[in-house]
């Protein structure tokens, strides 16, 4: 009897998700040797130093915190505490904004590299220089000339999600079969409806392509950018955390950052099966 | 008596000790039941300064006022000086604020107590202004924020408005310290395997982090180590590495110590890490650490401002070196939205009253303290060891900047306004490690160092 391999991969994964629980459980359990100590020295210390306990969480720490955090994802104690949820809002709002931003641009101008091979070869060696910088190395940059954190975290996001973007609506476009360009030709239809109703439904999987993987790298960089700027955001939520070298919220919010990110790459997955067609 | 008592109402005494009238436990009750309008207080503080100066012994001023009455008293001294336009004057200048929502930027440490404190603590509000103290991860980046205007003032190490102010490390731009926020409170934390290696000379090969380059943590490592012998340019490594960073590099074996703010010496202590070799009181006794920092345009454009935030400040500094305020303000500072600390490891640095890490509980009441006053023999002395370790190159003029950038003088007139004892002096001498330093011969002092890069 053979279960469907769907079935079977489920049983696998969970299989692997319990064995990491178990191991990481058993090896932060356990106090190592309590130190003789002076009980009024003691009550200074910390529980790392005083009774030999791990200074990693067990999953069970881990999960409490993160019911803790879902619990009350949205409160506001002051400017620099506030709840995991606002700190998504903030970080979400970022990536969007410059992830539009960088739509927007990538788009017409893959548009344009596409279907004019002088244009291509023309802009190819500044793309390649520029695609390869890490968003880190963008934020001096940015803070110094556009003197706004918040404006330069959004630009950080535009410049690195971009180029993805760019070079695989060039792709896209370079690549549509002749024999389409030929009828459309023939047919004498103008340069712009071209445009909308040949080069873009055939280029639209490729380009969706490009828009999955820029996601993914503008979700990446913005935990980046807001631990160097602080303030708000998820990223700032693991600084302020790893401040207090708390690594059980640190963990929770390496899940939570996960989360996020497998959902907006779902996202985008989606409007790509619906953009593809058979041939 | 209080600032703001009517100094025509004879039972009141004039000395400034204890509750004036009498009737309230403390300065501060009598204070809230003798509100007083803005307009009223001013005009108080000005027949105040003036009766105590026509009467400078107090049994005179009663004498006088119980033989003629208050109201013949307020006419006859009318006469002579014109109060009424003396409080309009006073009231205007400091009354209308040119902006009331003000951003401040802090690092995470217990450096920035005044300045975090006076948000939970109400010291802002008391000024009127509606202040948010904005978290902020690093030194370059707040140092950027406030240059770009984001931040209206910002914590800074107390050389870093001297490096910006002459560019070293960015762009020069003019820059001030109205206030110094602690003195003392930083420590030489080393990690648990060097327990035994408690002699500076057996520190060859160390790799030592400081939280900047411009900070007085790395001027005093280097200080405290060319004293014993060790060049801290060739024979230790010395990085800038973030505060929370050092207590995480340290448990992972990447530095053998470092010279840091706390809570990060106290924290390493706590989490069993590392070890308290020395507090940096013992190196210099009562050195300025970190500063309350401010762009001259901002003080330029915003003169009310400016005064309004750093009598609060000053304030605030003045409630934290009182040693019985110090639990209170450890349990207002250690949340999440503040330092983001267990209370008990704030609580520790702040009382003086601490775990070594060695086993032994010391008692060290003045292991951190809080004094706002600007010195600007300190400015001379981190110049002198900015060119001792070749930040800056050329010509230096010592008293010229440390005049710039350190406000002594607003300082003085700002805590005389509040009833407090400024220094008379904006310089003086002290000692680092015994070695006397004669703010006024900066270029003797450098030259009398063996280990050192000025040219």
């Amino acid at each position: 009897m053979t279960a469907p391999l769907r079935l079977r991969a489920l049983f696998l994964s969970l299989l692997i998700l319990v064995l990491c629980l178990g191991a990481w459980q058993i090896a932060v359990s356990g106090s190592g040797a309590t130190a003789d100590m002076d009980p009024d020295y003691a009550k200074l210390m910390g529980q790392t130093a005083t009774t030999g306990k791990s200074a990693m969480p067990s999953p069970l720490d881990v999960g409490k915190t993160i019911w803790g955090h879902l619990r009350d994802p949205f409160y506001v104690r002051g400017s620099n505490d506030k709840g995991i949820g606002i700190q998504l809002a903030y970080s979400l709002g970022r990536v969007t904004l410059g992830y539009l931003i960088a739509v927007l641009v990538a788009i017409p101008v893959g548009f344009l590299i596409g279907m004019s091979p002088l244009m291509g070869r023309a802009l190819d060696p500044f793309i390649q220089l520029l695609k390869p910088v890490s968003p880190l190395a963008w934020m001096p940059l940015a803070l110094y000339t556009i003197k706004d954190s918040g404006i330069s975290s959004i630009f950080v996001i535009f410049i690195c999600s971009v180029w993805p973007m760019l070079i695989n609506t060039a792709f896209g476009v370079a690549s549509v079969r002749k024999e389409w360009l030929n009828v459309a030709r023939t047919l004498e239809v103008g340069p712009v409806r071209r445009a909308f109703t040949v080069i873009l439904p055939a280029a639209a999987p490729t380009i969706l392509t490009g828009m999955r993987i820029s996601i993914g790298i503008a979700w990446l960089v913005i935990v980046a950018a807001e631990m160097l700027v602080g303030g708000t955001g998820i990223g700032y939520f693991v600084w302020n955390e790893w401040n207090n070298l708390s690594i059980t919220n640190v963990i929770t919010s390496i899940l939570v950052i996960g989360v996020v990110g497998m959902i907006l790459d779902q996202l985008l997955a989606q409007a790509q099966r619906a953009v593809t067609f058979p041939e | 008596m209080s600032t703001f008592d009517d100094p025509f109402t004879p039972t009141r005494s004039l000395s400034r000790r204890g509750c004036s009238c009498g009737a309230h436990g403390s300065e501060a009750e009598h204070d809230r039941a003798a509100a007083l309008s803005e307009a009223e207080r001013y005009g108080r503080v000005v027949e105040g300064a003036a009766m105590r100066a026509i009467f400078p012994e107090d049994a005179g001023r009663r004498a006088f006022l119980k033989a003629v009455g208050a109201s013949t008293a307020v006419a006859a001294v009318s006469q002579v000086l014109p109060i009424s336009q003396v409080t309009e004057a006073l009231a205007q200048g400091a009354g209308a604020l040119e902006k009331r929502d003000l951003k401040v930027g802090f690092i995470p440490i217990t450096c920035a107590t005044p300045i975090i404190m006076a948000a939970p603590m109400g010291f802002y509000e008391k000024q009127k202004l509606n202040v948010e103290v904005v978290k902020t991860a690093g030194w370059a980046v707040i140092r950027d924020k406030t240059l770009n205007r984001e931040y209206d003032a910002a914590h800074m190490l107390s050389p870093m408005p001297l490096a910006i102010t002459m560019g070293a490390g960015s762009n020069p731009v003019p820059y001030t310290v109205p206030a110094i926020e602690n003195i003392n409170g930083q420590a030489i934390t080393l990690a648990m395997k060097h327990k035994d290696k408690r002699d500076p000379k057996s520190w060859k090969g160390f790799k030592f982090a400081v939280p900047f380059d411009y900070s007085m943590h790395n001027y005093l490592l280097r200080y405290y180590l060319a004293e014993h012998g060790i060049d801290p340019d060739t024979d230790v490594q010395i990085r800038a590495v973030p505060p929370p960073d050092m207590v995480a590099n340290m448990r992972a074996d990447n530095i053998d110590g470092f010279l840091g703010p706390d809570p990060m010496n106290q924290r390493a202590v706590y989490d069993g890490i590392g070890f308290i070799h020395l507090l940096s009181k013992d190196i210099w006794e009562g050195h300025p650490c970190c500063a309350f920092a401010a762009s001259r345009d901002f003080i330029t454009q915003m003169p009310n401002t400016y005064a309004a935030l750093l009598r609060a400040i000053i304030d605030a500094t003045a409630f934290a070196h009182k040693a019985e305020n110090r639990k209170q303000i450890a349990a207002a500072i250690a949340p999440a939205n503040y330092l983001n600390q267990p209370e008990t490891v704030i609580e520790q640095v702040l009382t003086g009253t601490f775990a070594d890490g060695l086993g032994k509980i010391q008692k060290v009441p003045d292991r951190a303290d809080f004094d706002p006053f600007p010195w600007e023999s300190f400015a001379v002395w981190m110049l002198t060891q900015m060119k001792r370790w070749g930040q800056i190159k050329g010509e230096v003029d010592y008293a010229g900047i440390a005049k710039q950038v350190y406000l002594a003088t607003d300082a003085q007139r700002l805590m005389k306004e509040q009833g407090l004892t400024p220094p008379a002096a904006t310089s003086k001498t002290f000692s680092v490690m015994g070695k006397v330093f004669d703010p006024a011969r900066p270029a003797e002092y450098l030259a009398s160092f063996p280990i050192g890069r000025a040219s």
